[in-house]
């Protein structure tokens, strides 16, 4: 069976700004730029800026993707070509298989109507509107019934959080709410995929975290295509399933976060993720979290089971003689042991991921999380049983 | 020799002559046109006077008087403009008020006919402005009196040309700040609503229009007052009213009768001031 395509494909994706008054030739940028040429470098000798350079990237259906960079990477200019506010000088945008860089006018529009939505990072919204005239605007530009498009609308203020505060000025929101308005409007043309141009960045950081929260939880419920842009790295791992580093206009490496952790392409995706580890340096000790569910190896498995039923898992830790970790017992080992077809020792999974010692900084136990099929157990030095670390309260550690 | 070091040697560019010639040439071979066009507008004018004489005195004076409590939300404002009216009325001027205002409004609603569109496209060209400011610049500075000869030549004396004068000279503003209301439109504003795939004119009337409002009408207001500000030069070419007995009284040297119709073009100015603005007001705190 063929792989379904990605909903999003760029491919050797340029934009360059040239002057007012440019009378040179184009050819001789690009031809630097695949010579490897800096964006100085090309500045210099012909005056064209060149804003993004040969980036290549996909992003799967249902997939968050980070794009981050330093400020004037060329994170906003990328992002605007994706729904064609930019027009790119080369290179191809592919949605669904289709190049939409070859579409009219009119196609563009009804790809912005129905297919990408986008939420600004001062909000772009219309101050002599209500909120609720916010949201409904892209239905209104399709000519969605009014009835139709405030009935949309509300609904989709529900599931912001907005509810109650249609009828609100702008000028009376905070700027989490507005954010929040933002994006209700950017969902509210139900789009496949949504831009969000360092939507979060102008917000102090509680009310970051909390519209991160969100924005997860939205894509939970909606399963939409998400690129999302950030300076803010922190905010790229905490977010993103992978990860796109840009650098001058170039594409550094496009990675998971674990992964990008573990293997950095070069030393300045090094040097912008230790911005990450040096925020915090933590131990394992202090990620640490009581496993949901322990036996006893004497216990037995009906015991286990009995255990894993109550606290809801379908694993349990076993200990031994003075909590000595043996291993790991699932459910169906378990249920296994009650039908007599495995021992109770037999169905102890001892390949367990293993930390023996809690006092490791948690930036050495990345690439075991990254791997491990169960959350990591610590042990101290005399193999007692300490606590367990998930892979998710590692990569949250990284996150302020 | 060395004369032309001291005083400005004799070469000349006659440029006054031809322009002469060609306002001639134009009030001959479209003769017509003006003809029926002062007609039109003349006919215009009346109308609009016509329609002011309607209006009872005391109902123009509780008007006023109730715009201001609403709009403006003082009793004591409401009772002073409605006062400053009738102060006109005492002076004896209501009929020549109201003759007056027939041109001022007309000119505006022209002005406004023009310079509304104009200023949009002077936003959405991009060049157009470096094209048309120096000659914004040099409409608004021009001595008024100069649109006066063409238009007179033109059309005759009269109203009409005192409409055409004022439109030239008040039409600046609107044009002007409308253009730069548009253009100072958010950025990031107008980008979005590319975004979500409006046209450009979807754009404009839903996005840029609105955001451009209290701008615009700033624009509007200042025309208003320059239409007044032009009431008794436009006297000098034959229009009636207020600004022709402050002349009258200039000639004959009555001190009284130019103060009292003076006043009473002040007392317009002050009252199409607070009054629209207060209207603008009202406007802006209703919801959408
Ligand atoms: N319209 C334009 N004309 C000329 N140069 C531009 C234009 N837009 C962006 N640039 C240049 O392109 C480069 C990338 O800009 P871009 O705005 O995409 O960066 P960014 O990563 O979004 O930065 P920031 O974090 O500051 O938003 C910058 O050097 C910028 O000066
Ligand atoms: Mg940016």
């Amino acid at each position: 069976m063929r792989q379904e395509p990605p909903i999003l494909e760029v491919k050797h994706l340029y934009k360059l700004f040239a002057p007012h008054d440019f009378r040179g030739d184009r050819k001789m940028a690009y031809k630097l730029l695949e010579l490897g040429a800096t964006r100085k470098d090309v500045l210099e000798t012909t005056g064209i800026t060149a804003a993004v350079s040969d980036v290549s990237f996909e992003v799967k259906r249902g997939e968050l993707f980070v794009l981050i960079g330093l400020s004037g990477s060329g994170k906003s200019t990328l992002v605007r070509c994706l729904n064609m506010l930019h027009r790119p000088s080369r290179g191809e945008v592919l949605m669904d298989g289709e190049d939409i860089t070859q579409y009219s006018e009119a196609q563009l529009r009804e790809l912005r109507r129905t297919k990408v939505s986008m939420v600004f990072q001062h909000g772009g919204l219309l101050s002599h509107r209500d909120v609720l005239g916010n949201v409904a605007y892209g239905l209104e530009i399709r000519q969605v019934p009014k009835e139709e498009r405030q009935a949309r609308a509300l609904e989709i203020l529900r599931m912001v959080g907005l509810e109650g505060y249609e009828h609100e000025a702008l000028g009376s929101l905070s700027g989490g709410m507005k954010q929040r308005v933002g994006i209700a409007r950017a969902l509210a043309n139900d789009p496949e995929i949504l831009l969000m141009d360092e939507a979060f960045s102008a917000l102090d950081p509680l009310v970051k975290n909390d519209l991160q929260f969100e924005l997860l939880r939205i894509r939970e419920q909606t399963g939409k295509t998400i690129v999302f842009i950030t300076h803010d790295i922190n905010e790229a791992f905490k977010l993103g399933d992978r990860v796109g580093i840009l650098r001058d206009g170039r594409m550094v490496q496009v990675d998971t976060p674990e992964r990008m952790l573990e293997q950095p392409a070069d030393e300045y995706v090094r040097r912008f993720i230790h911005n990450v580890n040096a925020s915090k340096v933590l131990s394992v000790r202090n990620v640490m979290t009581v496993p949901g569910c322990i036996v006893k190896q004497s216990d037995g498995a009906h015991v286990a089971l009995t255990n894993m039923r109550t606290s809801g898992v379908s694993s349990a830790y076993v200990v031994g003689e003075a909590m000595h970790l043996r291993g790991i017992i699932t459910l169906e080992g378990a249920l296994g042991v009650r039908e007599g077809r495995l021992t109770f020792e037999e169905a102890i999974i001892k390949d367990v991921p293993l930390v023996d010692n809690p006092d490791l900084p948690i930036a050495d136990i990345v690439p075991l999380a990254a791997k491990a099929a169960f959350p990591i157990a610590v042990v101290d030095e005399d193999h007692v049983f300490r606590g367990i670390v998930t892979k998710a309260s590692v990569l949250s550690s990284f996150v302020a | 020799m060395g004369q032309w070091l001291t005083s400005f040697p004799g070469i000349r560019l006659h440029i006054a002559e031809p322009i002469d010639h060609f306002v001639r040439y134009i009030n001959i071979t479209y003769g017509a046109f003006f003809v029926s066009s002062k007609k039109l507008l003349g006919a215009f004018i009346s109308a609009v006077n016509a329609l002011l004489d309607l209006i009872p005195w005391w109902l123009a004076i509780l008007a006023v008087a109730a715009i201001s409590v609403r709009c403006l939300k003082s009793r004591r404002k409401a009772l002073l403009y409605g006062g400053m009216l009738f102060m006109v009325g005492l002076f004896g001027y209501w009929e020549m008020m109201c003759e007056t205002l027939s041109i001022v409004i007309t000119a505006v609603l022209f002005s406004l006919l023009i310079g509304l569109p104009i200023g949009i496209a002077l936003a959405a060209v991009k060049g157009a402005d470096t094209f048309l400011r120096p000659l914004l610049d040099a409409m608004q500075t021009m001595p008024t009196f100069v649109y006066m000869i063409p238009a007179v030549m033109l059309l005759g004396p009269g109203k009409v040309p005192a409409v055409l004068a004022t439109v030239v000279y008040a039409v600046v503003p609107v044009i002007r700040l409308t253009s730069h209301g548009i253009s100072q439109v958010d950025e990031e504003v107008v980008e979005a609503s590319r975004a979500f795939g409006a046209s450009r004119w979807q754009t404009l009337v839903k996005v840029q229009i609105p955001q451009a409002k209290p701008t615009i009408l700033t624009g509007i207001n200042q025309t208003m007052m320059m239409a007044v500000a032009m009431v008794v030069t436009s006297a000098m070419i034959g229009a009636n009213g207020l600004g022709m007995e402050v002349l009258i009284a200039i000639n004959r040297m009555e001190s009284g009768r130019g103060i009292t119709a003076g006043l009473s073009i002040v007392i317009i100015a002050i009252l199409l001031d607070r009054l629209t603005q207060g209207l603008v007001q009202a406007g802006k705190e209703d919801p959408q």
